[in-house]
């Protein structure tokens, strides 16, 4: 090696605190989004998909397998014929709800039913048996499935003796678009989709961007960042990539979803249209999940400052992994409470605020109140990164690269 | 107005650095317990203790990376370290950088740190590599270089974008002896440019060859920090004599604590000098048959200003082979 010239000045002066993170964060971003990490990202959103697909598949496989329970008749001969008119006559108005009947036994006249022989029977779908005469029927079985059938099969025989059906008034049927109470249960569908989408998404992203801390300690780069600019540029940097990563992700899917709904619209469930709109609420989703994001992620990177291994990180983090879950489950709650303390409570508390945010967007069309929450969670962003970048400088940096034991001792024999 | 060790150029009596009384503690344990360092601008100087004597915490103060518990601290005239950024260049002990980078991107982000321009520093990478002999190694990952050439490109990047301070935590280590070499002769030719070069070692020979001052600095405090000179100067030169004469009354000219070792007698220079000693050994009639004085090196002056057991501890340190 030989000297270089340094006969030219340096170029470019002091960075400011956004344009170091911007240095940081263009690091970040360009190397996430040619890694593995985002690839798996991408598919993420696959995996629930195909773990449902199959779950369904397997549950209806399981359900069409299964035997559907019916009512096993033990009867003269007329009568089981009767009952067995009488329910498919009622069957055709009422629909296939009415339990199945079954002929197990005609009797002849003075023939006693044996219904525990009728039950014990190698026909293993029935679950009750219908004995006795038309005007007093007798239904055997276990408690729970005969008080279930007993209105069902009262109806039949009643039929049965009456002998023909009886026509029934025509009813007009009026349609409306909703009803109040269908409305706000669908937006409330519509608040907790958006709520479980952005709980997920939050969670895999800090999750994320700890991992990507922790990498860069075991890589011995962090004391180059910190020498060079304030470790709140740090943060932000890694902070903002990582949501830079997270939208283009969200931008992908999103393209995929739109994709899917153009060829396949009609399949999907309908999901009702929340208060705000739907563009408004695709906006205020993106925030809040921002928001959201950045005060898990700036809790994360304080853990990453107190953690030395990734199995530290890993102890570190399942606390605040739990508490985020109930503060969803929180959120959750006071999504069902409009108006309440509780709801009040979760938009106020930062960590809650941005879940309960966006559900009450899905149900309630004021703006104003956004506004001023989002202002309230980046003032906490601002706050949590400067706590977790002074946490990080004061714990991190301790000592040269032979551990603090080893160091003391070598301190004490020095002396 | 005093010249450098490496001739160019001179001291502009301005400091590079100004630290006085720095603290700093972890957990109640004092790492670094009052600390003052003046380092001239265009100087090379060393800072000079064991493990765990508190330099690299020394350094951490100065540059920002962590603030002193008390103390003032002045770095190219900024009082806030990150303010001057731009104009320092800082390669850490623990060396590191992003394993998928190429070594061009490498250099230019480290540049970009501190202020460059991605596309200038791009530029000035390839440069770089290519007068070094890395120009091959441009495009390849951090990862696919061995550990000395990834430590050579981080170097370039504490370089690249013409600091006008340097600072080298342990800078020799983990490099060969052809590379160590080879790092001396760049921080001689940075001291020659007139920028100014720290560096911290636990190895006295580097110190010895390359600096102008050094603080010497032991159980996180500096019993000494001046020029090279001053720090060898603390200890009087050593007399080596040869006589042919056992006897005689020459011998009431040597001190009291001259010790013989074979033929030679061993002593510090008196205090008024060699010339009363010659005189008196030729008229006691000594017979001189050799006489030397060697000035002491800076590691006997490192014993008798940071003692024996931080000596011990330095010793302990040492490369195998420059123990050897």
């Amino acid at each position: 090696m030989t000297a270089d010239s340094h006969g030219a000045p340096s170029q470019g002066g002091r960075l400011s605190t956004l344009a170091a993170a911007w240095v940081v964060a263009r690091r970040d971003f360009t190397a996430i989004l040619f890694s593995r990490t985002f690839f798996f990202f991408l598919l993420g959103p696959l995996f629930p998909v195909i773990v449902g697909a199959l779950a369904g598949s397997v549950g209806s496989r399981v359900e069409r397998s299964a035997d559907r329970p019916e009512v096993g008749v033990v009867m003269t001969g007329a009568d089981a014929d009767a009952v067995l008119r009488a329910r498919d006559g009622l069957a055709e108005r009422l629909g296939q709800d009415l339990p199945g009947l079954v002929v197990l036994r005609r009797l002849a006249a003075g023939e006693r039913a044996d219904t525990a022989a009728a039950l014990a029977g190698k026909q293993a779908n029935i679950a009750a048996v219908l004995s006795g005469t038309l005007s007093a029927p007798v239904l055997t079985g276990p408690r729970a499935q005969i008080e279930a059938w007993s209105g069902d099969v009262a109806m039949i025989a009643a039929q049965a003796e009456r002998g023909t059906l009886q026509a029934w008034p025509r009813v007009r049927l009026e349609t409306t678009a909703t009803s109040q109470v269908s409305e706000r249960k669908s937006r409330l569908r519509t608040a907790q989709a958006a709520q479980t989408l952005l709980f997920l998404l939050t969670m895999m992203l800090a999750g994320m961007v700890l991992s990507n801390l922790v990498e860069e300690k075991g890589n011995k780069i962090i004391e180059v960042l910190a020498a060079a600019i304030p470790m709140e540029s740090v943060f932000f940097g890694k902070l903002f990539a990582m949501l830079g990563v997270s939208l283009v992700g969200i931008a992908a899917w999103g393209g995929v979803g739109a994709g899917l709904y153009l060829v396949a619209g009609s399949a999907f469930p309908h999901l009702p249209g929340p208060a705000v709109g739907w563009p408004l609420l695709v906006l205020l989703g993106i925030l809040y999940f921002s928001m959201a994001y950045l005060l898990l992620g700036s809790v994360f990177l304080s853990i990453g400052s107190l953690a030395a291994t990734v199995r530290e990180v890993q102890t570190l983090s399942m606390p605040v992994t739990m508490l985020q879950l109930m503060l969803f489950f929180f959120a959750t709650y006071a999504m069902t409470q409009p108006g309440s303390a509780i709801e009040v409570a979760a938009a106020l508390f930062p960590f809650s605020s941005p879940f309960a945010m966006l559900a009450r967007a899905a149900q309630d069309p004021a703006v104003m109140p956004h506004v001023v929450a989002l202002v309230w969670q980046a003032a906490w962003v601002l706050l949590l990164v400067r706590f977790g970048s002074g946490l990080f400088r004061s714990r991190v940096m301790k000592s040269g690269p032979q551990g603090r034991g080893g160091r003391r001792r070598r301190l004490a024999r020095a002396r | 107005m005093t010249g450098n060790a490496h001739g160019s150029t001179p001291y502009d009596g301005s400091l590079a650095i100004e630290a006085r009384g720095l603290v700093k503690r972890f957990e109640g344990v004092t790492a670094v317990g009052g600390v003052d360092l003046a380092v001239p601008t265009g100087s090379v100087y060393g800072i000079l203790g064991p493990n765990g004597a508190g330099k690299t915490t020394t350094l951490r103060m100065m540059l920002g990376i962590i603030d002193p518990d008390s103390g003032y601290r002045r770095i190219l005239g900024a009082e806030r370290p990150h303010d001057v950024a731009h104009a320092i260049g800082y390669l850490p002990e623990e060396r590191g950088l992003y394993p998928s980078m190429k070594a061009t991107e490498a250099i230019a982000f480290l540049g970009a740190l501190r202020g460059l321009p991605l596309k200038e520093g791009r530029r000035r990478a390839h440069e770089l590599l290519e007068r070094h002999g890395l120009g091959y190694a441009a495009d390849r990952q951090i990862r696919q270089l061995s550990k000395g050439m990834a430590q050579q490109v981080q170097i370039l990047g504490t370089l690249v974008h013409r600091p006008r301070l340097v600072v080298f935590d342990e800078p020799f280590s983990g490099l060969d002896a052809l590379n160590q070499g080879k790092l001396e002769a760049m921080m001689r030719g940075l001291a020659e440019d007139g920028t100014t070069v720290i560096f911290s070692t636990h190895v006295i020979a580097h110190a010895e060859r390359l600096c102008d001052e050094v603080a010497i600095i032991a159980g996180g405090k500096v019993p000494f920090a001046g020029p090279v000179d001053l720090a060898r100067d603390r200890i009087p030169a050593q007399v080596r004599l040869e006589t042919r004469a056992a006897e005689g009354a020459w011998r009431a000219a040597l001190p009291a604590d001259a010790r013989r070792e074979g033929q030679f007698w061993h002593f510090a220079l008196p205090a008024t000098g060699i010339e009363p000693l010659l005189r008196a050994l030729i008229e006691g009639e000594a017979g001189i048959l050799s006489l030397s004085i060697e000035r002491a090196g800076l590691h006997d002056a490192f014993v008798a200003i940071a003692g024996e057991a931080a000596a011990r501890a330095l010793e302990e340190e040492k490369p195998e082979e420059l123990r050897r």
